[in-house]
């Protein structure tokens, strides 16, 4: 096979699989049997394509090469003629008479999203389901991305998708009075996707870094599929502007790199302007949600050529309106240390002050962190040392002990 | 498709009548979703202190006083409702009085 052919069944599957899977579920109702055909239809193009070409609509040649897998499947197994004769008789778009059902096409990945989102299942099973059928990520490497042996992840999956099966949940996109709520939920699991393969900073945990990838791909597809949801364009801005200062959070050794300190000219130029235009048409529709405000955020950060320039006091102002939108500690956190870069360290320690006074963050390491990184601001070494210390108690991740003990040790070496 | 719902709170913050039409809100529950043709059947149990638990072990017939299973939550009546999906089923359920003191349970019918 020549590479651009195999980049040509590469590119398919990326662009195309979760629009075939979600179409031979509507007209199958069966998902593993819409799964298998699928990949039946991608095997046969590994074997045709170098033979025969490229289709010229690769999308189609697929769709209809697996609904005729379905059908051979279906008769294998000897289901009911009516329903196989249904499935043989639904026309695609690209075919004679295709054209009545473009719009059911169009929807049927919104629908597949929707469904695989939906609250009624656990939300690890959201996960595992929408990167099994919408990404196509296989089961072994949707295992890997999160620390559960394959057969672990085969059981969730297999489980929930009985669970959509025996319990009845509708494979549509919800009614207008479900909708915002479901859409949420949506906007959540991509989300999650992002930050678990964000969180993701070594070598070894590539198949994380890929997550991110692929929450950003299926953030496109939403965004195209809902073009009137800002909070969905929010999201995929929140994604583009914090991905493009991926390659510049870890140093060759592994180390963190705050925002402070990173390489600004290795920032992604194309995903920031991507991110910005998208924001800035988000909320010219003015009803704004916590990932336009989020993204705003980020974009104060992506703007500014040299950190320095940073418009702190315009962050501060976002994350009031964020813990208005959403309230967290996690929020008021990081309210803080904005209100500390804006107005100095000791009006952002009577903030960090009174979240500790809470008691709500308790256990949660960038507490003290944030408390001793302003102590040490102030001068007030023995109290910032302490602070750091409490910190290193409760870190897990080992670049940021490996940041906090640099920090405790600049902190207590004598001047 | 069928779904029971399991009409679940604890005992003791608001005692299960011993028939469903006690609570006028479950009553008027009843009779709205009646009307809407999803309501196949309702019932109220009596409090969980008068049941008795039936195991079968060898020939022995052997009974405890109570429930099942002890917990602070209890069942306290069933109903069944056809629906056409769960997002239906979801909706009926969240509409039952007991739903904002207690929870509800929707679970599925075996349909073979």
């Amino acid at each position: 096979m020549t590479p651009e052919v195999g980049e040509a069944v590469a590119t398919a599957f990326h662009q195309e699989w979760g629009q075939i899977v979600a179409t031979l579920i509507r007209i199958t109702g069966d998902w593993d049997l819409a799964e298998e055909s699928a990949q039946d239809a991608f095997a046969l193009a590994l074997q045709r394509w170098p033979r025969d070409g490229v289709p010229r609509k690769p999308g189609a040649w697929l769709t209809t090469t697996a609904r005729n897998r379905a059908v051979d499947r279906m008769r294998r197994v000897a289901v009911g003629a009516a329903k196989m004769r249904e499935v043989a008789m639904s026309s695609f778009p690209d075919e004679p008479g295709g054209e009545v059902v473009v719009s059911g096409v169009r929807d049927d990945r919104l629908r597949l999203i929707f469904t695989c989102c939906h609250p009624a299942l656990a939300l690890e099973a959201q996960v595992a389901l929408t990167l099994r059928t919408l990404a196509g990520l296989t089961t072994a490497e949707i295992g890997r991305a999160f620390l559960v042996p394959e057969q672990t992840m085969s059981k969730r999956l297999v489980r929930a998708k009985s669970k959509i099966r025996n319990a009845g949940i509708p494979y549509r996109v919800p009614p207008a009075h479900l909708l915002p709520e479901r859409t949420t939920a949506v906007l959540g699991v991509l989300y999650l996707l992002f930050n678990e393969g964000y969180a993701a900073t070594t070598g070894a945990d590539l198949v994380r870094q890929g997550l991110g990838a692929e929450a950003i791909r299926l953030s496109r597809v939403l965004v195209r599929l809902m073009p009137d949801e800002p909070e969905a364009a929010g999201l995929l801005a929140l994604m583009l502007l914090h991905d493009a200062r991926r390659a510049t959070r870890v140093d060759d050794a592994g180390d963190l790199v705050t925002l402070e300190h990173q390489d600004r000219a290795r920032w992604d130029g194309g995903e920031i302007a991507e991110g910005l235009a998208l924001l800035d048409a988000a909320l010219r529709r003015g009803s704004p949600g916590p990932y336009q405000v989020q993204a705003a955020i980020a974009a104060c950060h992506a703007t500014a050529t040299v950190a320095a320039d940073t418009d702190w006091a315009e962050i501060a102002v976002l994350y009031g309106e964020l813990a208005r939108l959403m309230p967290s500690p996690v929020v008021e956190l990081n309210r803080a240390v904005a209100v500390a870069m804006a107005g100095g360290p000791a009006e952002g320690l009577v903030l960090v002050e009174a979240l500790v006074a809470s008691g709500k963050l308790g256990g949660y390491h960038l507490l003290p962190a944030t408390r001793a990184d302003l102590l040490r601001r102030l001068g007030r070494t023995d109290e910032a040392a302490a602070a750091y210390r409490e910190a290193l108690e409760l870190v897990a991740g080992d670049a940021e002990r490996r940041y906090l003990a640099r920090r405790l040790a600049e902190t207590t070496a004598p001047a | 498709m069928k779904y029971v719902l399991m009409i679940c709170g604890e005992e003791s913050d608001a005692p299960i009548p011993p028939q469903d039409d006690a609570i006028p809100e479950c009553v008027a529950w009843a009779e709205e979703m009646r009307r809407r043709g999803v309501l196949r059947d309702v019932i109220g149990m009596r409090a969980s202190g008068d049941a008795t638990t039936v195991r079968v072990r060898g020939h022995e017939v052997l009974l405890t006083d109570g429930p099942f299973a002890e917990t602070k939550d209890q069942i306290g009546g069933f109903g069944v409702i056809e629906c056409a999906d769960l997002d239906e089923a979801v909706d009926v359920a969240s509409r039952h009085p007991m739903a904002r003191f207690g929870m509800i349970e929707v679970r599925p019918v075996w349909e073979g």
